[in-house]
């Protein structure tokens, strides 16, 4: 089944074509890369198909509901965790989770029941009670995603959820997104390569607002003959970089 | 209900920093005390020069100048960070956010106007029961007055970054001051002093509260009109672009 399909999405920024006649269909419990480089497209993406932006031109299905007719409904079925970190720096955890739940509707006691529950499946049990500019950027990047969770959304934006964190706390995050394959549609982008290959069903490449190339890891280094993702990147991002 | 969980957090976000009593509650207060005490000071034949009954509305009105601070912080750290987009993204509404951003402001205003007289008690208010029930009144009349400043805040928290709001602030807090008869009469400068500072909303909302606390209740009505007016229109601008902004 279909969770979103995008139909020529697009968006102008006055002379400038940051999204061009976008056409994209994701599977529902599929977790999707979208990978390019700084100005290719996918924050701008990302904040259509999170309501935020309007589209100059095309729409978008969310699970049935279009991004433009009906941006309340598709709204209730998502939840995004954006590229910093944005949690609320003088809440505690517990606080932070609370917060997020009840914005989607929750009720006190019900989200004081989900903010235990995520903070004990996220690992966050221990911090609870701590303001959450005092947990590092790896427990913030944690904490981020499960503000995003705790709302339950059948799809999930991550947008560079890794970004600037070490090894070991990027390691952790993965193993928390590979538990969410299956479950939720997950729409992630990254700068890192080897995150895309480890972690996603599909990829695709954006250059210049462009979809370049979509499919696994496998079928891009396949199609385009080369030895490494990272190497199918460079050769399908060599125009914008010319330019 | 989903406003409420924001508006939670707002109000928790201003309290939990320790700049919001040092200068939401405890300069006015102090400056308070400095007035009285030159007063006291003062030889007696040159009059008194800070009558409470003045000062204690001028700083009420002045301490509300910190809420544009607070909250103008508030939404351009929102704006300049990726919290904004995560909140943006919810089901919450346009007017959910403003409603969320601007009523936990009055109960911190309150709270201040409380700090205020209290403490002008201190410094010599009569505090007879007559007196009490202006300053009631006059409680009232501040609400629309914390409204005024609580506009300001949204326009300098949509307008500007998390900097250039502090910087804009010290301006603001000065000219609003001057301008709003709190330090000096604006008869004792006169001319075009006194018709910038009449046209604009704060000597308004100054002469509102003064005329509150002595009784003189004909005279609010005309002032609290100045600073409705003046609300009305700086609400309509902010909200305009801070929702040109959630756009953007």
């Amino acid at each position: 089944m279909t969770a979103i399909e995008i139909i020529n999405l697009t968006k102008k920024f006055k002379e400038l074509t940051a999204v061009d006649n976008l056409c994209l269909n994701i599977e529902k419990g599929e977790l999707f890369a979208l990978l390019g480089q700084n100005g290719a497209g996918k924050t701008t993406t990302i904040r259509m198909l999170c309501c935020l932006a309007e589209p100059t031109g095309g729409d978008a299905l969310l699970l049935g509901d279009s991004i433009l007719k009906n941006p309340e409904a598709v709204k209730q079925k998502l939840n995004v965790s954006p590229q910093e970190t944005a949690v609320a720096q003088k809440l505690s955890v517990r606080e932070n989770l609370e917060m997020a739940a009840r914005i989607y509707g929750s009720g006190r006691q019900q989200a004081k029941e989900k903010a235990d529950k995520m903070m004990a499946e996220m690992g966050l049990a221990e911090r609870a009670n701590d303001r959450s500019k005092k947990l590092s950027g790896g427990m913030q990047r944690r904490l981020s995603i499960a503000m995003a969770l705790i709302s339950e959304p059948e799809i999930l934006f991550l947008d560079e959820p890794t970004l600037g964190l070490d090894v070991r706390a990027r390691r952790d995050l993965w193993d928390i997104l590979k538990e969410l394959k299956g479950k939720k549609t997950v729409i992630l982008t990254t700068h890192y390569m080897e995150e895309a290959e480890a972690l996603a069903d599909r990829i695709g490449i954006m250059s210049g607002g462009r979809l370049k190339a979509l499919g696994t890891a496998e079928q891009l280094k396949q199609s385009e003959g080369e030895a490494s993702l990272e190497d199918v990147f460079l050769k399908l991002t060599a125009e914008e970089e010319s330019i | 209900m989903r406003s409420v969980a924001f508006a939670s957090r707002n109000i928790k976000e201003i309290l939990r920093d320790p700049l919001t009593l040092a200068f939401g509650a405890g300069l006015p207060i102090a400056l308070m005390i400095l007035f009285f005490v030159i007063g006291k000071n003062v030889p007696k034949n040159a009059g008194n020069i800070f009558p409470i009954e003045s000062t204690a509305p001028g700083l009420a009105v002045f301490s509300f100048s910190f809420i544009s601070l607070f909250l103008g912080m508030l939404i351009a750290g929102d704006r300049g960070s990726s919290f904004l987009m995560r909140i943006f993204a919810s089901p919450m509404t346009s007017s959910d956010y403003i409603a969320a951003y601007a009523l936990p402001m009055l109960p911190i205003a309150l709270v201040q106007t409380v700090f205020c007289y209290t403490a002008a008690v201190f410094c010599g208010l009569p505090h007879d029961m007559n007196t009490l029930l202006h300053l009631l009144l006059s409680v009232l009349v501040l609400l629309p007055v914390a409204a005024l400043y609580i506009g300001f805040g949204l326009l300098f928290g949509s307008l500007f970054s998390e900097k250039q709001v502090g910087g804009f602030f010290s301006i603001f807090v000065n000219l609003s001051a001057w301008l709003s008869g709190t330090w000096f009469s604006l008869d004792l400068v006169g001319g075009t002093f006194k018709a910038i500072g009449y046209a604009l909303p704060f000597a308004h909302a100054v002469d509102a509260v003064k005329y509150a606390v002595s009784g003189e209740y004909g005279s609010i009505l005309p002032n609290l009109a100045w600073v409705a007016g003046y609300t009305i229109v700086i609400f309509a601008v902010a909200i305009r672009i801070f929702k040109k902004k959630m756009k953007g």
